[in-house]
């Protein structure tokens, strides 16, 4: 600690004689220097990472000792499962001292929050500033939604991209051949093959999706997309979950897990519909893009080699794929900021992207490690995975609304759901759900 | 002791000030505690109760509404509901069940202490891991549970995963969990009974069951008591199994006030919400104490 400090000070005293010429740099720190971007600039310095368990977090570990030589900065790794990662962070956070000066932010669920009460730290101008970003870093390489989630409604850009989380099929396709069909590419032809594929005497369902309340709704909304709808649109938010589009989209959520899912599906999460699928026991499935690992697995999995992964169906007015994603964000606090934004260059980068990719433990927000053919030789899952995701990116469609109470949307919206499974009408339910969760948005938009 | 000392003593009140005075700066250390852990914490939550509270918001003070709010939220009023079903079923079902198995284990039989030791292993693992295991016994298609039911010819259940059938499946569990603790009780109140007039029964020629609802159970009551004052309280704080197990679901069907009061306050930020919700909680907790401690005096041997 008392390293850093007096290398601070000897560095501000540097700053205040030479480097005059770069009075914007010095505005935001301490540190300045002349010429290219150098990873070694803020050497000596140590920052704590907050990040959520899963696959993202352990590359990060395994490859810690690298970034720690390539920039002279040390680094503390925390990895806490993810609700209690989001709940530490928003407490911290909201407590003005966070313990730590990087974490993983959850878009689809915290960005509203977050940038409602400006924890972050808003690093447009180092982005610009090619003596904090090399040119190696390639801004232009990241997608759209990327940037979208990462830009504030104020336009301020406080994270950075690092992964996105796309919906897509796994189909069984040693069922699909006994059946003789041809895999889905609208949803009737996903309920057409679901019906034929189902079996329930012989343990078989002809698919299988998430179920349980909360969890359901990015399902919910991947139907939903094929009517061309989100679920809340503009700013303020307004609720579209009542409309006529909403309501039959719900009706095929309620149809497809009524009639060709297997018993008890109203309490399914991932990981329940993720066993089934893995023991051979369903030929569809409709779910995030990251469980192909595991499928591929021998042993964990009775599918190895037999798993087909596919673009989501069509719906009838257009075809999407809902994602939800995260990235790399400083908090306002932090004092240790410009080590922490090397951190989080070198995370989101494109060499870390790859691994991530090659490893199956996400899929970044940029193309370039998608059509690199030495990534894509590397990649320890078959590539149609690969292919799979890079076919999302442009026709992806954000799945959750970028609002305060998300987790409150997906509990409201989730019982209806739930609700619906039990035999509850579609339109009632979605109807009373949208009553009950105004009041709520409304109240968290003012003030 | 002290205060019982100068009431009930002859010497006046003033006189008893002055031999109390000094040690008065004893109560210090205590009351400090006191007050920084139970007391300011309490008052705290009840301020925050009566304030507009959102993680990441501005505060606002408004009175009484959040109150006014939980009195017409649905899913609240249902938790109040689901927390009785599942506490009365909860302590209800292990204390038959264990007083069962504790007549059971009074018996002398070879092996008593091995199938006691047997008997009392569920207490001792940790719940959130054993509801883990359940969960995947719960499993309505690759469940152990559904296999066992299949070799006796019964139709498969939807166990956790089924509106109607969650809360009992959920009771399942609490009674593998909770029925030795009941047990460990009563055999302790067993063992104290006197054989006297287990002895005048015989002679007079009762019957095991006139035995056992005559003698051993007004005697044994008042320990039983104690097991469902115990276990009244452990139902109604039950969390761990039901959290990890259905998460409050399917829907909102095994949600209680406390997977409520956890959703409210972790989940969706909303401080000044939770805050209501424990006070409410805490009243109900009161109450049911005071009815409990009636019950045990009832109880107790005359």
């Amino acid at each position: 600690m008392s390293q850093s400090i007096s290398r601070r000070r000897a560095l501000q005293g540097a700053a205040a004689l030479g480097g005059l010429a770069a009075p914007m740099l010095n505005t935001v720190t301490a540190y300045s220097q002349s010429g290219a971007f150098n990873w070694q600039r803020f050497k000596g310095q140590a920052i704590e990472i907050v990040m959520e368990t899963g696959p993202r977090a352990d590359l990060v570990k395994k490859q810690q000792k690298e970034f720690e030589e390539k920039t002279g900065i040390k680094v503390g790794l925390e990895i806490i499962p993810e609700q209690q990662a989001r709940q530490k962070t928003t407490i911290e956070l909201n407590s003005g001292k966070p313990a730590f000066d990087l974490f993983n932010i959850a878009y689809h669920v915290q960005k509203r929050q977050i940038e409602k009460a400006k924890w972050l730290f808003d690093i447009t101008p180092w982005t610009k500033d090619p003596q904090m970003t090399p040119a190696e870093y390639e801004f232009g390489d990241v997608s759209k939604p990327g940037w979208d989630y990462a830009t504030q409604s104020d336009g301020k850009i406080t994270s950075l991209p690092m992964f996105v989380d796309y919906f897509i099929v796994y189909i069984n396709k040693e069922l699909f051949a006994k059946k003789g069909l041809q895999p889905p590419k609208t949803m009737d032809e996903m309920m057409d093959a679901a019906a034929k594929l189902n079996d329930p005497a012989n343990g078989i369902a002809g698919y299988v999706g998430r179920g349980l309340r909360n969890a359901n709704v990015p399902l919910y909304t991947q139907y939903l997309s094929g009517w061309d709808q989100q679920t809340t649109k503009g700013n303020p938010p307004e609720l579209l979950t009542d409309t006529p589009d909403a309501i039959a989209a719900a009706e095929y959520y309620k149809k497809i897990l009524t009639s060709y899912a297997p018993q008890g599906v109203t309490g399914f999460n991932w990981n329940e519909c993720q066993g089934l699928f893995m023991q051979g026991r369903a030929a569809i499935w409709l779910d995030g893009i990251g469980f192909a690992p595991p499928a591929e697995d021998k042993t964990k999995s009775r599918v190895v080699g037999k798993v087909g992964y596919i673009l989501p169906p069509a719906g009838p007015k257009a075809h999407h794929s809902v994602f939800f994603g995260g990235g790399a964000a400083i908090p306002d606090a932090s004092p240790k900021k410009e080590a922490a934004y090397m951190a989080s260059l070198w995370m989101t980068g494109r060499q870390m992207t790859s691994r991530m990719l090659q490893t199956g433990g996400g899929v970044p927000f940029r193309s370039a490690p998608l059509k690199d053919p030495a990534v894509l030789s590397q990649l320890t899952i078959p590539k149609e995975w690969a292919d799979c995701a890079a076919g999302c990116a442009p026709i992806s469609m954000p799945g959750l609304p970028v609002i305060v109470p998300v987790t409150q949307f997906r509990d409201t919206i989730g019982t209806a759901l739930t609700n619906m499974l039990a035999g509850a009408d579609p339109a009632t339910e979605l109807k009373r759900a949208t009553a009950e969760f105004k009041p709520i948005l409304d109240k968290s938009e003012q003030g | 002791m002290a205060g019982a000392d100068i009431s009930g003593g002859m010497t006046g009140r003033a006189s008893g000030d002055a031999r109390l005075r000094p040690y008065l700066g004893f109560i210090w250390p205590a009351l400090v505690v006191c007050t920084a852990v139970i007391i300011f914490p309490w008052l705290f939550t009840i301020w925050m109760s009566l304030n507009d509270w959102h993680i990441g918001s501005e505060r606002a003070f408004i009175g009484l509404a959040n109150y006014a709010n939980l009195a017409t939220d649905r899913r609240f009023l249902e938790s109040i509901g689901h927390t009785f079903y599942f506490t009365i079923l909860a302590v209800f079902l292990p204390l038959v069940l264990g007083t069962m198995a504790a007549l059971v284990f009074h018996k002398k039989f070879r092996g008593r202490g091995f199938f006691r030791a047997l008997f009392i292993m569920p207490m001792m693992a940790t719940p959130v891991a054993v509801s883990l295991v359940w969960t995947m016994m719960f499993h309505p298609q690759l469940g152990v549970l559904n296999y066992l039911l299949s070799l006796v010819g019964l139709p498969p259940s939807q166990w956790v995963f089924a509106t109607s059938t969650v809360i009992p499946s959920l009771i399942l569990v609490e009674i593998w969990l909770w029925t030795p603790f009941v047990m460990i009780i009563v055999l302790g109140g067993l063992a104290s009974l006197p054989i006297e007039p287990y002895e005048a029964a015989l002679i007079d020629g009762a019957s095991q069951w006139q035995m056992f609802w005559k003698i051993t159970y007004p005697l044994v009551l008042p320990f039983l008591v104690v097991a469902m004052i115990i276990r009244t309280i452990d139902a109604l704080k039950a969390f761990e199994t039901i959290w990890v197990i259905t998460n409050g679901g399917p829907g909102t069907a095994s949600e209680t006030l406390n997977v409520y009061l956890y959703a409210q306050a972790f989940a969706y930020n909303q401080v000044g919400t939770a805050s209501a919700v424990v006070v409410v909680f805490f009243a109900i907790i009161v109450a049911l104490s005071l009815v409990l401690l009636w019950a045990r005096q009832k109880a107790k041997w005359t």
